[in-house]
């Protein structure tokens, strides 16, 4: 359904994305997880067309939506696809809450736009979806400004616009950072369940490992701009190929004693401009080569489950 | 001793349409000591925030006190009171929406320091930088240019600023990824160690919480249902909603976590709606414990049974029984 190739984003501080390959079949569930700045969400964004324009740039690949390139679509073309076909769900509620419209009319938008619903039939589309995301008693709901909603669940309401539209892509960023493990629970149900129904696809950017765990078929490890490994979300979890992706795996709290310290990654990400042709992870790496830094390093495992590591953990 | 911080059936209700209120806290007590770290949990809408707010007196209690260091906060003015504001810092929810988009991020990480009037500003800026694992070249870019990770942890420079004795963090680490996570998680560690920071965290993540926390208190509909060590409750924990909140923490495969056969409880029925109050226990449309007694009755949060200090306290009736053969497996 959604394949990137070779996709290359870059802004006035240097190569931010470099060379993503990506796929999404129907009915699928890919995990995007990677260190803060990596790049997931822009990548997520330039699928939408919703790149900072000024700011960054595609100067390379291609982004085909059921076999057509997307990223040369102008504005209104691609505003069409955008809901009708593919939805998202942003990593920072507030940012894409209308801060003066009512749940209602915010919602109601979409539902009027891509599914033609209007009147009574839209308010009680509308309660639905708040009640689907444990935003019930729909009349009073309904009425609500965001600035009266607590975090979490601004963050519902965003993920209810982003349903209404039934897409047949959806892309989440962080959709759950806000919320407690058993709404989360009842939302990663709710896209199931859509997955289920009509084939719904799912890009889900999370950095919450446990839940790629429980709901991803396959898992694209990201660092620096660069895919270095992917696979089936078994596979990953229990053999990590990277290094990155196996030093990651640790530092999870729920991997460690409480109240131990946690075996953090030391050092940063190398800065967009400030990465080395090799390994952008070498520098932090106890297993690199002499060869890490200064080479890239080749695709190594199988056509479903690879990484890019010259000294790959398994 | 007097505790560091104490607040004392505070109160907090918003305005819900017409006569109705949101009974955003609804009588909450605690102490927090000089180095302790209390996390604050609960489900999405309960009151975590409003409670931090009303701690840094970002929105205005409805009753109740919060005394710092013994001395009531309400009473404070002028510059007692910018004395202890200074002492009780907060990071934000989200973390854009607290950041001013036209200032470069040296100013907002500084600015603390210029309202109080502290000197040599650029060289703690950049040493807060360092800090949070943000590089110096940070300091003259502007919030967008950054990620929602980096961004959150300009956020937490800024909190850090004035060196303040508490923090209130308001999921802090929620928006990062588990290298910076465990990065900012053993940053609050050494802080804590070193400058003995005593801290409020609040989170719905139960596994890092239970990394950071001494004490947790485990929050519903405004209130505190539960609070004990840290340990404690993960290895026993007593009421209905706490069980179900830790059966529905997503295992990782191959953790010790995942081996524990635990099956998960799903509460049934809405989230509540704080302006709806239920009678008796506030939890009881959605128990899967209840009993007749429970909609009548509201259970107080006095000490479990068994206990007689303050050390493990829970608001149920039936505090911790065996729940096997009331159905607690969930449906
Ligand atoms: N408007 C912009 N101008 C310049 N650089 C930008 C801009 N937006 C993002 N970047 C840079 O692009 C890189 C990737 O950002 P992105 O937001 O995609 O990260 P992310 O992987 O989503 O991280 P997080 O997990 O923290 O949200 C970062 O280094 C960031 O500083
Ligand atoms: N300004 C307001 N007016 C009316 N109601 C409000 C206002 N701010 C918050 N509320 C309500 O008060 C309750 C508590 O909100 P609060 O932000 O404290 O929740 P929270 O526990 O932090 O939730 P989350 O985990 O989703 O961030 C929520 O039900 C919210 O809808
Ligand atoms: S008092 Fe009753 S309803 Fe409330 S939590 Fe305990 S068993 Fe459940
Ligand atoms: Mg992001
Ligand atoms: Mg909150």
């Amino acid at each position: 359904m959604l394949r990137i190739e070779d996709l290359c984003l870059e802004a006035g501080s240097g190569v931010l994305v470099d060379g993503i390959d990506l796929a999404v079949d129907a009915g699928e569930m890919l995990g995007l997880v990677g260190e803060s700045g990596c790049g997931k969400t822009i990548t997520a964004l330039s699928v939408l067309g919703l790149l900072p324009r000024q700011a960054v740039r595609v100067t390379q690949g291609r982004i085909l939506f059921n076999g057509r390139d997307i990223a040369s679509l102008d504005d209104d073309e691609m505003n069409t696809v955008r809901g009708n076909d593919i939805s998202m769900i942003f990593q920072e509620p507030m940012t894409s809450l209308n801060p003066v419209m009512t749940l209602a009319d915010q919602i109601g938008e979409g539902l009027a736009l891509h599914r033609d619903l209007h009147g009574a039939r839209q308010a009680s589309e509308v309660d639905r979806l708040l009640a689907l995301v444990g935003l019930p008693n729909g009349p009073e709901q309904r009425r609500r400004y965001p600035h009266q909603l607590s975090g979490g669940q601004r963050q519902r309401v965003m993920i209810a616009m982003a349903l209404a539209c039934e897409p047949a892509l959806l892309i989440a960023d962080e959709p759950t950072t806000a919320l407690d493990v058993t709404i989360q629970a009842q939302i990663l149900d709710l896209i199931g369940e859509m997955r289920a129904r009509f084939g719904m696809a799912c890009i889900l950017v999370t950095h919450d490992l446990g839940v790629v765990a429980e709901t991803c078929d396959t898992v694209a490890v990201m660092y620096a701009g660069r895919i270095v490994e992917q696979g089936p979300v078994a596979d990953v979890f229990r053999t990590p190929r990277h290094r990155y992706t196996e030093a990651l795996l640790r530092t999870i709290p729920a991997a460690n004693a409480p109240g131990a310290m946690l075996p953090a990654i030391s050092g940063t990400v190398p800065q967009p401009g400030a990465r080395p042709p090799g390994c952008a992870f070498a520098e932090r790496c106890h297993e690199a080569l002499p060869q890490c830094a200064g080479q890239r390093p080749p695709r190594d495992g199988t056509k479903e489950h690879f990484a890019m590591c010259w000294n790959p953990a398994s | 001793m007097t505790p560091l911080l104490s607040v004392v059936d505070l109160v907090k209700h918003y305005p819900a349409g017409g006569a109705r209120k949101v009974l955003a806290l609804d009588g909450i007590s605690f102490d927090l000591a000089e180095g302790e770290v209390l996390g604050v949990v609960g489900e999405s809408g309960c009151g975590k925030s409003t409670l931090g707010r009303t701690i840094m007196r970002l929105a205005r209690p409805t009753s109740g006190e919060i005394r710092f260091r013994g001395t009531d906060l309400a009473g404070l003015k002028g510059k007692t009171l910018k004395a202890a504001r200074a002492e009780i810092q907060m990071v934000f929810q989200d973390p854009f929406g607290s950041l001013n988009p036209r200032h470069s991020v040296a100013t907002i990480v500084g600015e603390p320091l210029v309202v109080h009037g502290r000197p040599d500003r650029a060289a703690r800026v950049r040493e807060l930088l360092d800090l949070v694992g943000l590089p110096q070249t940070a300091a003259a870019r502007l919030p967008h240019e950054f990620s929602g990770g980096q961004r959150q942890r300009i956020a937490i420079a800024r909190a850090l600023a004035l060196s303040p004795r508490i923090l209130v963090a308001d999921e802090a680490v929620s928006a990062l990824d588990v290298s910076i996570q465990s990065q900012i998680i053993n940053l609050f560690a050494e802080l804590r160690r070193e400058l003995g920071l005593s801290m409020i965290f609040i989170s719905h993540d139960l596994s890092v919480v239970r990394h950071v926390s001494d004490r947790i208190a485990v929050m519903y509909f405004g209130k505190f249902v539960e609070t004990a060590p840290a340990e404690d409750l993960f290895r026993a924990p007593l009421h209905p909603y706490t069980r179900a909140l830790m059966s529905a923490i997503p295992k990782l495969p191959g953790s010790a976590a995942a081996s524990g056969s635990s099956r998960r409880i799903v509460l049934k029925g809405d989230v509540p709606n704080l302006a709806f109050r239920p009678d008796g226990c506030l939890f009881h449309p959605r128990c899967y414990a209840m009993r007749d007694r429970c909609r009548h009755e509201a259970p107080e949060l006095d000490p479990a049974p068994g206990e007689t200090g303050d050390a493990r306290l829970c608001a149920c009736h039936y505090a911790g029984e065996d729940l096997s053969d009331t159905g607690a497996s969930g449906s």
